[in-house]
């Protein structure tokens, strides 16, 4: 039962959240100077005021900023993000639904790597403090921090796709023949060209939670009922992966949901690097010709995205701290 | 009313002294005051240090590799990329500072201001950070920028204003601690106003923090600011940057390696140096950590 309460209350936490982020983009966006008619009209010298004018009225843009905004919201609410301001004029909705799973895909894959890569390492790296391997890691670690993103995809791309020839760097599939693969040769031919986006939008990550894994291990590790634990003469192994690890993970959770952000902003560029046709890509493109629909569309979908990845993050810290689930924590 | 109690005059320069010995046994900080001093060194000077003029162009030498008239190559314009990457270092330099100290003072005042009212300031302060927090931020910038005049001012009033949140919720920590203090309270009997008491009291006991946080923030901001110059959307060329320099390097990624290389190479050094440094003040402020 309390869980049930913990989780509505987040949920209801969420929506003025989400709101606000809609609020703040949607008036950032607009009282920047510039709009789009600008880039259609003004390369058009058959353009008069009265055309111009037209079009800000076709498009809403002529009406006061609350109204224009309060439009948007009512939209929203009957699942309609508008339509696209570019000649197609297609639905905002069409447009990033079938780009929207090739960027969840790419972002789950490189979330399940961060886990499975970061995690081992940072306990190995506390459990041997000091040791070769800790210091080595560090440095890998420190290095994976201030190491560009996009340089180090670029710098794959020259080894992997061009010097040694074994990665393709562009695309989802390869161009030719992908017709006539059969289902195995198609999921390899995926694989391959997913190898290196995954692998570079996963390398802040690695980095961040490998060192987190280890502060925090070393926090726990140093606690009484680890002592305890190795003083009845549990095995090493029993200590650290069902002692300490479980308490380790605890921050780490808040720390995942935190990171969703900068992993979907991460897209951006990863998919204009290897030109993958994605949310990112959809954006970068939006941007480029001020089509607002498309931009808050875009914001909308990627901040639902992120506060359900924190959403998830709040479940998963409650489904391992009873504290919380059973409300203890507020009762204090 | 002059309250505060002169400390001895005579032993400052002892303790700075001091101080900066303790500094220097980090080999963090020193190796991260090496690195940052070579990157302000290069700044400075560059204009004295570069081989060539990183603008000028030399249709008869496009894209040569790295060589003894041209240390790291020429560009797709014949432009000498060791000028260039040396002239990329005052973007590099300029955006640190003023995209970070843009955050820093905002994050400062807001965290300050919600840690001190508290109550609805501080959860309306709070609730603000928590959208900004949630907001991939990447994508506001790149909205924001594509409708304002893609220039390196914006770029770091833009950077400055999307990563303050951490700074504020620091600052916030601190504030609330703090503010329960005893000096606190004796400056408050001694008729303080508010405004005394958040700048002249709490925020000197917080400073070490906040220079931990804007040191490490730089990295950051430098980064930033090298994938929107990379995306074409930050700073513009010709105006060499360590960003617009790898778009073309991605653009002959094919037949010249030295392009995508040494740029990237610059921004890693340069944002490993500030987070060496950062790291370092941080250990050295720890008290925890002294001996």
């Amino acid at each position: 039962m309390g869980f049930i309460v913990f989780l509505l209350k987040r949920i209801l936490g969420l929506v003025p959240t989400f709101f606000g982020i809609t609020l703040i983009s949607f008036f950032v966006m607009h009282l920047a100077p510039g709009e789009p008619m600008s880039l259609q009209a003004d390369f058009n010298p058959k353009m008069t005021p009265e055309m111009r004018q037209r079009l800000r009225a076709q498009y809403g843009l002529d009406k006061p900023l609350y109204v224009q905004y309060s439009r948007w919201l009512k939209g929203l609410v009957h699942l309609d993000l508008g339509r696209s301001f570019s000649p197609d004029r297609r639905k905002v909705w069409d447009k990033i639904r079938e780009r929207l799973p090739v960027t969840i895909l790419i972002n789950v894959l490189s979330m399940l790597l961060i886990l499975a890569v970061s995690i081992p390492l940072g306990v190995r790296a506390a459990v041997r403090e000091n040791s070769l391997f800790d210091q080595v890691t560090t440095v890998l670690v420190f290095l994976a921090y201030a190491a560009p993103a996009f340089w180090v995809a670029l710098l794959l791309m020259l080894l992997f796709g061009i010097e040694w020839n074994l990665l393709p760097v562009s695309g989802l599939h390869s161009l030719m023949g992908y017709d006539q693969m059969g289902l195995f040769e198609k999921v390899v031919d995926w694989s391959k060209h997913l190898v290196l986006p995954v692998f570079v939008s996963a390398i802040g990550g690695l980095a961040g939670f490998s060192r987190y894994t280890r502060s925090s291990m070393l926090e726990v590790l140093r606690q009484d009922y680890i002592t305890t634990a190795r003083a009845k003469g549990l095995p090493e192994r029993v200590v650290i992966y069902r002692h300490a690890l479980r308490n380790a993970l605890l921050p780490l959770i808040t720390i995942l949901g935190l990171s969703i952000p900068g992993l979907i902003g991460g897209s951006v560029i990863f998919e204009s690097i290897f030109a993958i046709p994605g949310v990112g890509q959809l954006m970068w493109s939006a941007v480029m010709a001020r089509d607002y629909p498309v931009l808050m569309g875009n914001l909308v979908i990627v901040s639902i995205l992120t506060l359900l990845g924190n959403l998830l993050a709040d479940i998963g810290y409650a489904a391992v701290d009873p504290r919380i689930r059973t409300g203890l924590q507020e009762q204090e | 009313m002059e309250t505060s109690l002169s400390s001895t005059p005579i032993r400052e320069g002892k303790r700075w002294q001091k101080t900066m010995l303790e500094l220097c046994s980090n080999p963090l900080t020193v190796s991260g005051l090496v690195i940052v001093g070579i990157l302000v060194f290069t700044a400075l000077f560059a204009p004295v240090l570069a081989p060539y003029d990183p603008q000028r162009i030399d249709t008869f030498h496009i894209l040569e590799a790295p060589s003894s008239a041209h240390l790291l190559g020429t560009d797709g314009l014949g432009r000498d990329c060791l000028s260039r990457l040396i002239f990329g270092a005052r973007i590099s330099l300029l955006v640190g500072f003023v995209a970070v100290g843009i955050a820093t003072a905002v994050g400062t005042v807001l965290g300050a201001l919600a840690g001190y009212y508290g109550r609805w300031v501080d959860s309306l302060i709070m609730r603000f950070v928590d959208i900004m927090l949630c907001f991939p931020t990447i994508f506001l910038i790149m909205a924001v920028i594509a409708f304002l005049e893609p220039s390196i001012w914006n770029i770091m009033i833009v950077i400055g204003l999307t990563s303050w949140m951490g700074v504020a919720r620091l600052v916030r920590a601190e504030f609330l601690s703090l503010k329960k203090r005893d000096f606190v309270l004796a400056s408050r009997i001694c008729g303080a106003s508010d405004l005394q008491i958040v700048f002249g009291e709490i925020l000197p006991n917080a400073i070490a923090p906040i220079l931990v946080s804007a040191t490490l923030g730089v990295g950051g901001a430098i980064l930033t600011e090298s994938a929107l110059s990379f995306l074409g959307i930050g700073v513009q060329p010709p105006t060499p940057s360590w960003g617009n320099m790898l778009t073309e390097g991605k653009d002959n990624l094919e037949i010249a390696w030295w392009l995508s290389v040494f740029p990237g190479l610059a921004i890693l050094v340069t944002v490993l140096g500030y987070n060496l440094l950062g790291e370092g003040l941080r250990d050295f402020f720890d008290p925890r950590k002294k001996r």
